[in-house]
This record gives C-alpha cells, structure tokens and sequence, in this order.
C-alpha cells in the first residue's frame, strides 16, 4: 500500500495521537476504536490488516504493551515512503512515523503524570490525598482480578473455552503460590498453544 | 511526622526502609530488564520485579501508585516508571526510568516487525500468541490475589474493602462498565467513604493527644 502524506498530513496524525493520549484512560489500548476510524476508515494510511497485526505482533513481543502505537506508526511511515526497499527514504519514513505517532501518545498523559503526582506527592499529608490513595486501593485491586477474568473469558458473548481457561488458572495459582520464573510459564503457554493443545 | 517500620503507615516516602535504585544507570537497567520480561502486558512482572525481587516498593506502596498511574491518562506502566523515577532522582529519574522502559522494548519490537512480517499472520504464532494470553490472564489474576493483603490496613476496614474489591469485580468482569463510568461512580464513592474514615481517625487521634497539631 502507498500512500502520499504532506506536511499537514502529519501535522494532523501527530495531533490525532495527542488527542487519543488524554483519552487514554485505562491504557493505549482504550483507544483502538478511535485509532481505527481515524487511520484506517477516513484517511486510509493504514489496511486493516497493517493495524490487527500491530497489535498481535506487539502482544507476542516484549515490553509495554503500548508499543503498538510505534508499530502503527512504523506502517504508516512505510506506506508513505514507499517502504523498506525505498532505500534512505523509506527507512527513515518509517522510522518518522514510529516516532511522531509514541510521541503523540505519550507526551500528554506522561506530563500530566508527572505534574499530578509531583503535587501529589508534596501533598501527601493532606487528608484528600490519603482518601484518594488509599481509597482506590481496593478498587485497584478488584480491576486486576476483571481484568484476568476479561482476558480469559474474552467477549460476553464468546463461548467458555475450557483448554485455555484451565490453563489461565493452572499460571494464576503457580504465580500466587510460588516463586518460578514468569518466563518459563509464558514459554509454556506459547508452546501449548503453537502445538494446537489450547 | 510519618511513622515507618509499620503496615499502619502506608503513606510513600522518599525516605523510607526500603532499599531503592543508587544511580541512574542502575535505574535505567532496572526497567529496561523489566521491560523486556514483560510479554502480553508488563504488570505482572512490575509487581514482580519491584516489589518481591528487589524490594523497592511495599505491597501497600505498589497499590497506591498502581491506583494513580491507573486513574490518569496514558499506559499505566509508563506512568507508573515515570512516578517511580521522579520520587527517586527528580526528573532525571523520571526521564532514566522511562527511556529504560521504552527504547531497547520499542527497537526489539521494531526488529520484530521488520523480521517477522508475515510470521504473525501463521497458525502457530496465532496459536502461540493464544496460550500466551491465557498465561498472561493467569498472571494477572495472580497479581491481584497477592495484593490483597495490602487490603488489611484499609481506613475503612478489612470487610469493607473485600466489598469495594467484589463490587468492582463484579461491574468490570460481569457487567463490563467502561472503566471511566467504573471510577467515576465505584472510584469516588470509595474515596469519599475513606475521606470520611481518615477524617474520623484523624480526630480521635487528636481528642487522645491534644498536643500534637493536626490539618
């Protein structure tokens, strides 16, 4: 896919990255609909294909899961610099669209946590602070154990998958009760899964 | 003045007992090394790595800070790094802990992608990436399991909490609210209730020792 962006174009996909980043609340990942719709529906930057597969690739790699935005960047910037094989041009293309699109999804939500939290911690005797913090701490709690039971159980409506749902709890209670190495468990579930037994 | 050594103090202190990052460098690698542990999500090994391996966060700290990076805008990880660093080295930890986090991760996955192009698309790595998220939920849930005894010196009280904790559950996991509604309605209400419970504390303290000045 090529696709040609002027100067205003990436004007507007840095912008539209620094908008998703102050909605970003719960994560990057809250805001795929919108990415979507923006890169890939109005503008078509971007196939369908280029941004499910950011996503599976990001998940199968390490590090923070919002690396996917560098990755819908990166296509972006392939698209528009006639890729890889585009030599200088498009290597640096790419690497421009990782770029300005991490850039926009992190410079909002990163300064404000610096500011809030700096304030909050030269305020932390004040009563309002203490009820925040500790206030939300079961509530922090409560979200992370959804959270496993969203991942495993998948949408509402999609039916109970007993294979991977034996293994969610078999990973759930070898983390909780011993020390053995996240790795190893991880290596096993992909293993268990590129076999085809879950 | 806040008191330490005790789980009845869970405020976060520069200053506190536990051991913490002694340079820059040291920090950078820390999350760097975490970073990259973290497969389908970094959480689980940031309560890992920080609290159980190198002890240099409390259970009752983590949760605090988890609550904040949580609330606030953006990937709870990077906010989460960002608050760790700046309470450690100012800004320049901030800055350390948050490119360690983000650069070596973003180039591997960069590779990846250049790489693999096509990999992701096949059965086995659909297959692989499927049993990868079913230990990831695993882990997680775990996550969360251990953290419940950060619970016990809830102001307003151990059963309580479990309730707050249930509740949540139950509008997250079951009726699958967006999380905004979630902390708008369950968030406030809970914070409220222990606005009010600190408030009640904080005046029995000051009935039993009249002199020392309260807020």
């Amino acid at each position: 896919m090529n696709v040609s962006l002027t100067g205003s174009d990436w004007l507007s996909l840095f912008a539209q990255f620094l908008l998703l980043s102050c909605l970003s609340v719960g994560g990057a990942i809250t805001t795929t609909p919108e990415m979507h719709r923006f890169l890939v529906d109005s503008h078509q930057w971007l196939t369908n294909q280029q941004f499910v597969t950011s996503i599976a690739l990001a998940q199968a790699a390490p590090g923070p899961n919002i690396l996917f935005v560098a990755l819908v960047g990166w296509n972006v910037g392939l698209n528009a610099g006639g890729g890889l094989a585009n030599g200088l041009v498009g290597w640096t293309t790419a690497f421009a669209g990782a770029f300005v699109a991490m850039a926009g999804m992190l410079i909002p939500s990163t300064t404000l946590t610096y500011v809030a939290t700096r304030w909050g911690h030269r305020n932390r005797e004040l009563r309002a602070v203490r009820a925040f913090k500790q206030g939300m701490a079961p509530i922090v709690v409560g979200l992370l154990i959804a959270t496993g039971w969203v991942l495993v159980r998948g949408d509402a409506d999609s039916a109970f998958n007993p294979a991977t749902t034996a293994v969610a709890l078999v990973s759930m209670l070898v983390v909780w009760r011993t020390r053995v190495h996240l790795l190893w468990l991880l290596g096993a579930g992909a293993l268990l899964g590129a076999t085809g037994l879950v | 003045m806040p008191h330490n050594g005790g789980v009845s103090a869970p405020q976060p202190t520069a200053s506190h007992d536990v051991p913490g990052p002694r340079s820059l460098t040291e920090l950078y690698w820390a999350f760097t090394i975490l970073a990259l542990q973290g497969f389908g999500g970094v959480l689980a090994v940031v309560q890992r790595e920080l609290v159980e391996r190198r002890r240099w966060l409390t259970r009752e700290e983590f949760v605090e800070d988890w609550a904040v990076a949580q609330i606030l805008p953006g990937p709870n990880v990077v906010n989460m790094t960002v608050m760790f660093g700046d309470r450690h080295f100012g800004w320049r930890g901030a800055a350390a802990a948050f490119a360690g986090v983000l650069t070596v991760p973003s180039l591997v996955v960069l590779t990846m992608a250049i790489v693999f192009e096509n990999v992701a698309d096949t059965a086995e790595a659909q297959g692989a990436l499927r049993g990868m998220g079913a230990v990831v939920a695993g882990l997680i849930t775990a996550t969360g399991l251990k953290l419940m005894p950060a619970l016990e010196v809830s102001p307003i009280g151990r059963r309580q909490a479990l309730a707050v904790l249930l509740l949540t559950f139950a509008v997250v996991g079951i009726v699958r609210l967006p999380l905004v509604w979630v902390l708008a309605g369950v968030g406030s209400s809970a914070c409220l209730w222990t606005w009010f419970c600190l408030k009640q504390l904080d005046d029995q303290r000051a009935a039993a020792q009249p002199d020392v000045p309260t807020e």
